[in-house]
């Protein structure tokens, strides 16, 4: 037996004992999922707001942490997703007056349908040929969005504007407020279908292929439908992460989908920490939200070297990001229970 | 008898008036505090510096005692020129900070994303260094105001011109695609009046690498006048291009794109001699204006307050310009520093003397009329400076 497979057995093994701490584990996103809840009494109007844009990017990488993390593939162009589904969700509210919190359900439709068409060919290529393939779909997309062609459509570069109405008015709920619940909505439904997921087969498809495609072959796995499935969930989260940061934003442009957006989703991921379902997409979505504002405070006009500099930091320090640090931080509290999960360490999932 | 009681009530009315001072959120007795959000990353992070401009021209109010003994504090934000997240950074500066207004923000499409927001909620968003012509709609928004004269303003200038001077000129023109290219271009077509004069038109999209095979194109045309609808990068690449293919047009050229450093001495100031653009500043380098008192104050300015500034880039001085009229705003609204007020103020300039405008420009608003400048001249380069010639063409 090789190595790969001796590895593929101890993946493929380890969710069962993850069972042990369960009921721990449900109390304590229960738990989670109640304050994320809550805050719509607690916060108001600008924070709501940036708790909706940083739920709508957690989404996101949730998504691309299923593609990148556990199925292995790189993409530099998810931006590409994001800004169908917003567009699919603007167009939606601005041509046919959908209420806002169904457009995600048609953006996710949208942009499956769109990751589909373009995943068939694009996932022939692998590894760095996958990202660049995506790479140039990131880059066109602003144009294309901008262009005369589907100007009717897309407003071309003057954009959308989206009239979004507030929940009706015996929920007592503000514009804000509606659209933060909206978008907690989403992100618990996508938490959860992210945690099923890579817990359940198509999780051990997903490793299998990243780890030894060969091998997953052998052992029964369908190693292009299960690339297709990570890809096409990676789609579906980020397109409608799209639309619920369009309805947040209340506005769509060509320039708000610069393929800059598509390096930050990946840099969501990655800093939050690959293989991390949960937590480490949260964690990135929080960095590329808040932390260049803060980086603007420390120096104005250079925020993005001190930003370059704190993602290089994170990287030597820790490789697994921010999820990875606090696993590290919660180790060394409680050190018996985790030496097991210690060993298992130098695996990214 | 009368007139006693005329004094005495007007002395009432005033002293009440000293008296009640009203503030909206952002203003106190002591302090005065707006925003200003512009691209300090990104794209267009050369614009950042009208930020940095317009917080030093009010550290040197400070250093004066402030306006009506209050201390302007401004605080600068980052969009990135990307639209959400100017609306993040208004947001934040509207809700968190409470500002008491938001003005000198530099950008179309960034702004376009703010526009219902600062109407619904009322805070003014005054003096946008943009060009678009939909800021200036004060009945749908009451509560926006750009500064300078709109691109549409500009491009029937050029078109009033060649249709007088060069009735028989046969017109190529480049395009950026988008708000800002087209607004020249629908409002310079229209101006003509006679489509058949524009024999090329030729479009450019911001990604693009160089305009090489547009100008070719705009060449084999048989086009005799060039017209240089480009952003600074863009407009010193079709410019040295012209001259590399030996294409011998009447070059007109969007006073967006005008900056000797910025442009023309890339484009080569040889290929840029004999350019027409037009201009509603003095420009500092440029030793007509040696003598002049707002040069030298804005002069003394750069050296004391602002020393990133470039004599080549228009926005650094244009700035000042904006800072100046948003001073003048604040010290007329007195101790009425409302956000009602100060867009009552702002919409009644008549005849307001800015700073760095060129003789017989003026700032004029009305409750009707957001466009604060709508005048320019006419400026062609001698292969060194700029030089004015004709009259100030006013348009409306």
């Amino acid at each position: 037996m090789t190595m790969e497979s001796t590895d593929m057995t101890q993946a493929l093994s380890a969710p069962r004992s993850r069972k042990v701490s369960l009921p721990f584990a449900r109390l304590g996103y229960g738990a989670a999922a109640l304050a994320l809840l809550a805050a719509t009494g607690v916060l108001e109007g600008y924070e709501l707001f940036l708790a909706s844009s940083i739920l709508s990017y957690a989404i996101a990488a949730m998504g691309l942490n299923v593609l990148m993390g556990y199925n292995g593939q790189i993409s530099l162009g998810h931006g590409a997703f994001f800004a169908i589904g917003a567009y699919a969700a603007a167009i939606c509210i601005d041509r046919f007056a959908v209420p806002f919190a169904l457009t995600p359900v048609i953006a996710g439709i949208v942009g499956m349908g769109a990751g589909w068409l373009i995943g068939k060919p694009a996932l022939r290529l692998e590894g760095v040929y996958l990202a660049l393939a995506t790479f140039g779909l990131a880059i066109a997309t602003p144009t294309v969005l901008r262009s005369d062609l589907f100007a009717e459509w897309t407003g071309g570069v003057q954009g959308l504007f989206l009239l979004i109405n507030p929940a009706p008015e015996w929920a007592g709920l503000d514009l804000d407020q509606s659209i933060y619940l909206a978008v907690v909505g989403y992100f618990l439904l996508f938490a959860f279908l992210t945690l099923r997921l890579v817990r359940g087969l198509n999780g051990k498809a997903w490793i299998a292929t990243r780890d030894n495609p060969i091998a997953a072959r052998a052992m029964g796995f369908d190693v292009t439908r299960a690339k297709t499935r990570a890809f096409v969930f990676s789609v579906l989260a980020c397109s409608v992460g799209g639309a619920l940061q369009a309805v947040a934003v209340q506005f769509v442009a060509p320039d708000s989908f610069p393929f800059f957006l598509s390096i930050s989703l990946f840099t969501a991921v990655v800093v939050g920490g690959l293989c991390s379902p949960l937590v480490g997409p949260l964690l990135g979505a929080v960095f590329i939200v808040m932390v260049p504002n803060v980086t603007e405070e420390i120096w104005q006009g250079g925020s993005w070297a001190v930003y370059g500099g704190v993602i290089i930091a994170i990287m030597a320090i820790q490789p697994r990001g921010l999820a990875g640090m606090l696993g590290w931080v919660k180790g060394k509290l409680t050190t018996h229970t985790n030496r097991k999960q210690q060993t298992g360490r130098n695996r990214p999932c | 008898m009368l007139k006693s009681t005329t004094a005495l009530v007007l002395g009432l009315t005033l002293a009440s008036g000293a008296m009640a001072a009203t503030y909206d959120k952002g203003a106190s007795d002591d302090e005065i505090k707006f925003g200003t959000i512009v691209p300090l990353s990104g794209p267009a992070s050369a614009y950042g510096s009208t930020g940095t401009c317009i917080a030093a021209y009010f550290d040197m109010v400070n250093d004066k005692g402030g306006i009506n003994g209050r201390k302007v504090s401004v605080s600068v934000q980052d969009d990135g020129y990307n639209p959400a997240k100017m609306l993040e950074q208004a947001r934040r500066l509207v809700e968190r900070e409470g500002v008491l207004f938001i003005a000198g923000n530099i950008g179309t499409p960034t702004n376009s994303a703010i526009h219902r927001y600062m109407n619904q909620r009322k805070v003014p968003h005054l003096f946008l260094t943009t060009g678009a012509s939909k800021w200036d709609d004060p009945e749908n928004y009451p509560w926006t105001m750009p500064y300078i004269p709109s691109y549409a303003a500009e491009g029937r200038i050029y078109a009033k011109y060649i249709k007088e001077n060069m009735p028989d000129a046969k017109i190529g023109i480049l395009y950026q695609n988008d708000d800002f290219g087209r607004d020249y271009m629908d409002a310079f077509i229209d101006q003509l009046g006679d489509e058949s004069m524009v024999v090329s038109a030729v479009s450019y999209d911001t990604s693009a690498a160089t305009v090489d095979s547009q100008m070719s194109t705009l060449k084999e045309s048989g086009a005799d006048v060039f017209f240089n609808v480009a952003s600074p990068k863009f407009a010193a690449q079709a410019i040295r291009r012209a001259g590399e293919i030996g294409w011998d047009a009447t070059q007109f050229l969007v006073s967006v794109s005008n900056a000797k450093s910025a442009v023309l001495e890339p484009a080569g100031l040889d290929h840029s001699t004999g350019i027409i653009s037009t201009q509603y500043l003095k420009e500092p380098t440029n030793p007509a204006y040696a003598e002049d008192a707002d040069v030298q104050a804005w002069q003394a300015f750069k050296a004391e307050y602002f020393p990133k500034a470039s004599d080549g880039n228009w926005w650094d001085w244009s700035c000042y310009s904006t800072a100046y009229t948003i001073e003048h705003v604040l010290a007329q609204a007195g101790d009425e520093l409302t956000r009602e007020n100060l867009m009552k103020v702002a919409s009644n300039l008549e005849g307001f003397e800015a700073p760095m405008l060129l003789p017989g420009i003026t700032v004029n608003t009305a409750a009707d009329d957001f466009a604060p400048i709508e005048a320019m001249s006419l400026m062609k380069f001698d292969g060194d400076n700029w030089a004015l010639f004709g009259d100030v063409i006013a348009v409306d």
